[in-house]
């Protein structure tokens, strides 16, 4: 097709004479506003390419660097912590709560390394959850509620398998190798169901109490009620870390599962230990 | 006179020229169809995923259907399926009318493409689904797949090519310069990013070449520039044939079209290390990245200003044509959304937005807004010419879908802006003691009710979408045919005037 410009009657400007079915173009100039602003941009870019690294080897006037900026940043943050950090790692949780400073500033930041570290298991504010996970906001305690049973706990962790004093408890499957038959498995479920009242046939019960006696009492105590030195859990109350139904019950004692926690000494800072240590102790079930 | 010669959508002129020529339209008319269905699908998807993000039950605790898995099968379908089929589709379709030449290849080549398309597509949908992945962002699929693409690809650019190569036009039309950049550059990322080497011949699993940081840094240069150039380039040539064809006005101006093609094709594959700031990559290919990103500002809006002023003397066609409403307000979106790219990726301002929820509105700004409107456009424009309609079967539900998706994709965006914005500032937010404010946890409490209110903008477009199917089966079923063809063109009637 022949070249053959034409003028646009409604801007009044050039076509550029060249047609696709059907579709022309205008031959309008460059928007100058456009124009200049992508000049701009350039100027500014060279500039900027100059001030700061922008190819191989060549580190900018500026002399800014990355990861400089960042550790100078992070370097302010923690100089402006530091006298308190140096103070929380040298007290002892007790001194640390004793001393209202010290203690609002623990807790402070116990909340946000519980919030990072922990919650992820043991629930936001610490409720625990279904399937092994303890709550801390009760007085229900598997190793212990002072403040050094705390401490102890998170630095080494359980059958975290990091730390040689590490908690440790192993509760034999009793059921899966055969320790016991289903039958005294159901009796002993009905001795534990009726440590909360809940039994069913007084006769099973009867006879689980034998079992419980020989098999079971030495770590959870003679009457459920737990034994923290083993680390054996309260049965005698209604908090149950898999379930409180009959056959939740009977399924553990087949076949129990056992959490681990992490040790949390060598990955946090001796002082955030401390912090998290008052923080958990706060958070209501505190001994 | 320029206006007056400019064919109607539906005029007869353009039955007669397809006839004279023999264009190919049966494969195209499949490309149409395909695009709208796997647009559906990949709404569908993304609004599963959306729901999954506020209600994480709906994971259903099965490995197929977890977010991981069905997210890049969101992205793909929407990509590379929707958005892939459209350019496939229009572009097919615009060559061989720009270039006055029936397709090179012919029906055959075209039907290969097509069904070639859809196989590469089913494959990678089947290997997300079924955990098979390189876990390269918008590279997912393991290397049978990109094999296969590859070969499909080359054939595309040969019948691309070759139509250009035997046109009737003296001239190459601006919307083939923006194809062919896409078909070229696509090729050129897909391998490059693709440099794997299997485990095995019987196995799916691949190693990739480059490791680290040099890996990093490829997957964004391709992951960027899928954007510059799958749905930048590739949905510009679109604009620069539907906008003018629907607005019956000529392309605003030719100067800008050269200058912004050749400055965006070159600056766009230097953005890419804008994705990996503040990371191992060195700080000189950060700052580079950021430079060339927001350089590309004006290029990329010489695009909009090309496809909006194109409208100069046809404002009210906005009124009487809601399919020009789509175009146009895409083009809208796109100028919005090529000028948030370059303000996220200034170092200081993505210190705040990477990683968080504004990213993700930025990209379904320029999704939704400028490559799914866009594509609804030519869809809505496409439909009653290949099948040789009066018109779309009602202009009413093109106006109900145009609402619905627009309040979709403001529901979308803006929840997105908030809920972004805000887990950034929380995620730096420090206590008068020097402790961090919030745990990441709490961040995502305080984004749930900005998920669901994403969710029901991800509604809204898909019902929209939905809309469009119906709309669109009826007027292939039950719309008015043309009027057979003249025996003279009206641009050559009007051309004699």
């Amino acid at each position: 097709m022949p070249t053959k410009i034409e003028k646009d009657s409604i801007t009044g400007t050039d076509t550029t004479g060249h047609e696709w079915d059907g579709l022309k173009e205008l031959n309008t100039p460059l928007p100058k506003w456009w124009l200049w602003t992508f000049y701009a941009t350039i100027v500014w870019g060279i500039a900027f390419v100059i001030i700061y690294p922008s190819f191989p080897y060549w580190r900018g006037t500026s002399g800014w660097i990355a990861r400089e900026a960042i550790v100078a940043e992070m370097a302010e943050v923690r100089a402006q912590q530091e006298p308190m950090l140096a103070r929380l790692r040298e007290a002892t949780p007790a001194a640390i709560a004793a001393d209202p400073e010290l203690r609002a500033f623990a807790v402070a930041g116990g909340r946000v390394a519980f919030a990072n570290n922990c919650a992820g298991c043991h629930g936001a504010g610490g409720q625990g959850a279904q399937g092994g996970y303890p709550a801390l906001v009760d007085d229900d305690w598997i190793w212990g509620g002072s403040l050094e049973a705390i401490q102890h706990t998170i630095r080494h962790g359980i059958r975290s398998n990091e730390s040689d004093e590490q908690r440790q408890s192993m509760m034999p499957r009793f059921g899966a190798d055969g320790l016991l038959t289903p039958a005294q498995i159901n009796d002993v479920t009905e001795h534990v169901l009726s440590l909360t009242n809940r039994a069913t046939d007084a006769a099973a019960a009867g006879r689980g109490a034998e079992i419980f006696a020989e098999q079971c009492a030495s770590c959870h105590g003679e009457r459920g009620e737990g034994n923290r030195e083993f680390g054996g859990p309260r049965l005698n109350d209604q908090v149950w870390l898999y379930g409180s139904s009959r056959d939740q019950i009977a399924a553990f004692i087949r076949n129990p599962r056992m959490g681990v926690m992490p040790s949390w000494q060598g990955r946090l800072d001796p002082a955030v230990i401390n912090m998290l240590t008052v923080y958990v102790h706060a958070l209501g079930g505190g001994e | 006179m320029a206006s007056a010669t400019a064919t109607a959508a539906l005029a007869p002129g353009q039955a007669s020229r397809a006839q004279e020529v023999g264009y190919v339209e049966a494969p195209i008319r499949a490309f149409a169809v395909i695009t709208a269905f796997w647009g559906v699908v990949g709404f569908l998807v993304g609004v599963v995923i959306a729901l999954q993000l506020a209600y994480p039950l709906l994971n259903l605790d099965l490995e197929w259907t977890t977010f991981g898995r069905l997210r890049p099968l969101h992205t793909s379908a929407v990509i590379f399926a929707f958005g892939g089929n459209a350019l496939l589709g229009t572009s097919l379709y615009v060559v061989q009318r720009t270039c006055r030449a029936r397709l090179f290849g012919g029906d055959d080549a075209a039907w290969f493409l097509f069904w070639g398309y859809q196989f590469f597509i089913v494959m990678a949908a089947l290997g997300y689904v079924l955990g098979i992945t390189q876990g390269k962002e918008y590279a997912e699929p393991e290397w049978y797949v990109d094999l296969w693409l590859t070969f499909v690809w080359v054939v595309y650019l040969v019948v691309f090519g070759g139509t250009i190569v035997k046109r009737e036009e003296p001239h190459i039309y601006v919307a083939n310069w923006f194809y062919l950049a896409f078909i070229i550059t696509i090729a050129m990322l897909h391998i490059g990013n693709n440099l794997h080497v299997p485990v095995s011949l019987g196995s799916s699993a691949s190693y990739s070449v480059p490791a680290g940081v040099q890996s990093a840094m490829i997957q964004w240069w391709y992951g960027h520039n899928a954007v510059g150039f799958f749905l930048t380039a590739g949905f510009l040539g679109m604009m620069y044939y539907f906008i003018p064809k629907q607005a019956e006005r000529p392309v605003y101006s030719y100067r800008l079209s050269i200058v912004h093609f050749w400055t965006l094709i070159f600056l766009y594959i230097w953005a890419g290390p804008h994705h990996l700031h503040y990371t191992a990559l060195p700080d000189w290919a950060q700052v580079l990245g950021m430079v060339f990103s927001v350089v590309l500002w004006m290029p990329s809006w010489g695009g909009m200003i090309n496809g909006l002023m194109t409208l100069s003397g046809a404002w009210d066609k906005l009124r009487t044509n809601p399919a020009l409403r789509f175009s146009v307000t895409a083009v809208g979106f796109y100028g919005m959304s090529t000028f948030e790219g370059p303000v996220m990726s200034i170092r200081a301002v993505n210190g705040l937005s990477h990683y968080t929820d504004w990213t993700i509105g930025h990209v379904h700004s320029g999704a939704m807004g400028w490559v799914g409107f866009i594509t609804f456009g030519a869809l809505y424009y496409l439909f009653p010419v290949l099948w040789r309609k009066k018109g779309v079967w009602s202009e009413k539900l093109i106006a109900w879908h145009f609402w619905l998706a627009t309040l979709g994709i403001v529901f979308y965006i803006t929840a997105m802006w908030v809920s972004g914005i805000m887990q950034g500032l929380m995620w730096r937010a420090y206590d008068e003691l020097g402790f961090l404010q919030y745990a990441f946890v709490e961040t995502v409490e305080a984004m749930h009710p900005y998920y669901v209110i994403r969710a029901l903008g991800g509604v809204l477009y898909l019902t929209g979408a939905l809309i469009m199917c119906f709309n669109l089966w009826k007027t292939v079923t039950d719309s008015e045919a043309a009027e057979p063809a003249p025996a003279a063109s009206p641009a050559i009637a009007a051309a004699a005037e």
